[in-house]
């Protein structure tokens, strides 16, 4: 990326100090006898996942993982389940904020800039087993601003849920989106081709933008004028370092989305898809990965007239890679697990719909080394549960993140956040009261 | 086609047979569920039921029932009940949500209890397809929450393809809300606040009294008043003849509501109520029926922040009669499904028998009409949901939905 939020001097302080933070010891703890389910390999009755410093250090069953004698060993029943941490690719926690009214396209804004660590929106998510999150900046422009990738690790400060790449880069996406969810009045589109044809425009912009910049490297040119916050961000996405979140719905808007990145061969997340079933051979046929909301019914507006559970089933036998995503406020974070089971419902195998909370959701993140399922060398992200993942009687009971207990049932301010209550879900600094009912979405 | 579904499949064979022995008339079919749950407590497994002319004739275990000869058959893993949508505005509200397809709330007043459910339903609309072909075969609908008297509510069959062919009762209750819902999101300057709300509300009851007193005046002196359809509605209120159904959220609101209907002696049906297990002592103590928000009802906003997954739960433990609402959505999901609101109470307090019951007899009762749905028993209604599991998880499947005895579904959902 072309610009950090942090220096490395800085972020070097902020790594020292966490390193400082850890309890002294850092022994190893197995959970035993629980029923695992890797998603990396098939599922594990009676099993050991042995954590050490935030890591996975094994994973197997209980007689064949090697425990170490100072192991602090937690005992679980065979009818508990522990699967990876849930990875949400698509929320709206935060009360975070993207673009404004002033212009349909704001690659340039972050949600970076505008996130409540102290929302109550986290704990929502802890307790319904997400453990990472991809934040998306609002709706209702065809480029919104740049989303966040969290850990739900605890956090005083933003800089304690970021991610970071290799390089310590904080990792995130942009947000797009197509149909009519950018449709307003002036400057904004007022039709399905005015807005690509604006999209177009821009990532041509951004093009000749770092055909200018690349010149300047080798000349070292003064005069080409100064950096552009949003034609940075477009070139990340040209240059395939910034993911693609794009919301579409529409059979023919999830082609002009295909059609788009064909052209300018960024890389891309669609995301929502109400008609996905009525184009799912010629999404697997792109090789695009899909992450699906699943509802309750139809309809709220008109791309999401024929939003069916059937998508799911459709574009995983097309070959598609999916995922599942909350869009909270849309569905709540406590109830994630009910969407890939509405996905079973509709025909959805259950390995896919495992893979699809998991591995894939990570994958679609560029996180797949990192989280999404039980190997040794990945983070300690998982989720107790007291049974089956897709039974409505199920609860989940722990959510652990880096090897760090980060939801407890048993504990009455995390079982308030689980089931609601008086004051559950008062924001940890008094809470804003003054956000609307529901989203002013089209 | 799943290999779940084969019992649907071989009765809808069935079916086709049917016609050409000349035994079935409309509304005869019988079902045989793996487990029959009749909704009044009692399961067979099997079971059967048998319906005649719409309405059923028989319910038992499968060798104490006898199907007649020639009689329709369809088979399922699981049958429940017709289920009941408590309160929603589906028919009035549509899936499209544009401005055409929105007869829910009207905005030009804040008081208008002249405004017919009847006028505004579209038995056609999509929603009450989707509900249909998830097991809802009867809706308490109209006008919806949003204005001090928004209008009034009607209770429909989920099929029929005009209004009289849906309706069960033209008019069930005045539709009130109290709170913010009430004072937000019009173009007037009243009413502005909580107490201009009521003290419009208790205004306008008093005139109603007025209006009654007038009215039946014996003296032929002219002193009749003319008719006003709004005093009128207000009247049946006042009477007892109609229910009102005040959506109140925050606990102070559940006050206020308690307090009107002490002042005015109508019968109060509370609507909503996310603080309702703030209020426990005090609603029993009213002997008020709550139709509770839905379980997955977003806790987003000052007035429903406070709202519990357990409230079901806590009502029903305290006696006080409870059942589920749909309730209105103004963005997606344009609609919310009973069944999946009852799922959601099993891991916060409730048995199966009682979810179920929230979905089924517990409305029934309170809308009255208990005498004809909410349970299969003989003489009701022959309204049932066919499953291929376990109701309420999420992974089961509607696999058939009949009413009054016809099949009105077979789109496995």
């Amino acid at each position: 990326m072309l610009h950090r939020f942090v220096t490395r001097a800085e972020l070097a302080a902020v790594l020292l100090l966490s390193v400082a933070a850890l309890p002294a010891s850092a022994a190893s703890t197995a959970f035993v006898g629980a029923r695992l389910i890797p998603v990396a390999g098939p599922a594990i009755a009676n099993g050991a996942l042995l954590i050490e410093d935030g890591k996975i250090t094994a994973v197997g069953p209980r007689d064949a993982v090697r425990i170490p004698r100072d192991a602090t060993v937690v005992e679980l029943d065979a009818s508990q389940v522990l699967m990876p941490g849930i990875v949400d690719t698509h929320s709206h926690i935060g009360e975070i904020a993207g673009a404004d009214g002033s212009a349909p396209m704001q690659p340039g804004v972050r949600v970076l800039d505008a996130l409540n660590v102290r929302s109550s929106g986290f704990k929502r998510a802890l307790a319904g087993g997400i453990t990472t999150v991809n934040v998306m900046p609002g709706s209702g422009h065809l480029i919104s601003g740049q989303t966040l990738y969290l850990k739900l690790r605890e956090a005083n400060v933003i800089d304690d849920l970021l991610i970071r790449d290799d390089e310590g880069e904080i990792m995130s996406g942009l947000k797009m989106a197509n149909g009519t969810n950018s449709l307003r009045d002036p400057p904004f589109p007022g039709t399905r081709a005015k807005s690509a044809a604006l999209v177009r425009q821009q990532l041509i912009r951004a093009r000749e933008y770092r055909d200018r910049q690349q010149r300047n490297d080798t000349k070292d040119d003064e005069d080409a004028g100064g950096r552009d916050l949003d034609l940075e961000a477009l070139v990340e996405v040209l240059e395939g370092k910034r993911m693609v979140h794009f919301h579409s719905h529409r059979h023919d808007d999830l082609m002009t989305a295909i059609r788009l990145r064909d052209e300018f061969g960024f890389r891309m997340v669609l995301h929502h898809t109400a008609e996905a079933w009525r184009v799912a051979a010629e999404i697997a046929a792109a090789r695009v990965p899909v992450s699906l909301i699943l509802l309750d019914s139809p309809g709220g507006k008109l791309e999401a007239l024929h939003l069916e559970g059937r998508s799911a089933p459709a574009l995983e036998q097309a070959g598609v890679q999916v995922a599942f995503h909350t869009d909270d406020w849309i569905t709540d974070s406590r109830y994630f697990l009910r969407m890939p089971a509405m996905g079973i419902r509709a025909g959805m195998t259950p390995e896919g719909a495992l893979r699809a909370m998991t591995l894939n959701a990570a994958q679609m993140l560029d996180l797949g080394q990192r989280v999404g399922s039980l190997e040794a060398g990945k983070d300690a992200d998982f989720v107790i549960l007291s049974g089956d993942p897709f039974s409505v009687y199920t609860r989940v009971q722990q959510t652990w993140v880096e090897g760090v207990k980060r939801f407890d049932l048993d504990d009455p301010d995390d079982r308030l956040v689980a089931e609601g209550g008086f004051g559950a879900l008062v924001d940890d600094d008094g809470g804003n009261h003054l956000h609307e009912h529901h989203g002013a979405h089209r | 086609m799943n290999r779940r579904n084969t019992g649907w499949v071989r009765a809808a064979a069935l079916l086709l047979l049917a016609p050409a022995c000349g035994a079935a008339s409309a509304g005869d079919i019988a079902v045989r569920a793996g487990v029959l749950h009749t909704g009044a407590g009692e399961s067979f497994s099997p079971g059967v039921v048998v319906i005649r002319g719409g309405k059923i004739t028989a319910v038992g275990t499968a060798d104490a029932v006898t199907i007649p000869a020639g009689m329709e058959v369809l088979e399922a893993p699981v049958a429940t009940p017709g289920l009941i949508d408590a309160r929603s505005v589906v028919g009035l509200a549509g899936a499209m949500n544009q401005p055409h397809d929105q007869d829910q709330l009207e905005r030009s007043a804040a008081i208008q209890p002249e405004l017919r459910a009847i006028d505004a339903y579209n038995p056609r609309e999509l929603l009450v397809d989707w509900l249909r072909q998830h097991g809802v075969t009867t809706i308490h609908t109209g006008h919806g929450p949003g204005e001090v008297i928004s209008g009034q509510t009607m209770i429909a069959k989920t099929a029929g393809v005009t209004v009289d062919e849906a309706v069960v009762r033209p008019v069930f209750a005045l539709a009130a809300t109290l709170g913010e819902q009430a004072v937000q999101g019009h173009a007037r300057s009243s009413p502005g606040n909580r107490s201009k709300a009521v003290a419009m509300l208790r205004e306008q009851l008093i005139k109603a009294r007025e209006y009654r007193e007038k009215g039946s005046s014996t003296k032929d002196d002219g002193s009749k008043p003319s008719r006003d359809l709004g005093l009128e509605a207000l009247v049946q209120v006042l009477e007892g003849e109609l229910p009102m159904v005040i959506e109140a959220h925050r606990h102070s609101d559940i006050m206020t509501a308690l307090r009107l209907a002490e002042e005015f002696g109508f019968r109060l049906i509370l609507s909503g109520a996310s603080d309702a297990h703030l209020l426990v002592n005090e609603i029993r103590a009213a002997g008020v029926p709550v139709l509770l928000h839905p379980t997955m009802m977003r806790a987003r906003g000052t007035e429903v922040e406070n709202s519990s997954f357990t409230t079901a739960a806590r009502l029903v433990e305290a006696r006080i009669p409870v059942a589920l609402q749909g309730g209105y959505e103004s963005y997606v999901p344009k609609t919310r499904v009973v069944l999946f609101e009852a799922a959601m109470t099993l891991p916060y307090g409730l048995d199966f028998d009682q979810a179920l019951s929230l979905v089924t007899i517990a409305p029934a009762r309170i809308l009255g009409i208990a005498d004809r749905v909410g349970s299969l028993e003989s003489g009701k209604d022959g309204d049932v949901v066919l499953f291929d599991g376990d109701p309420f998880e999420y992974t089961t499947r509607v696999i058939g939905t009949v009413i009054d005895g016809l099949r009105v579904s077979e789109t496995p959902r």
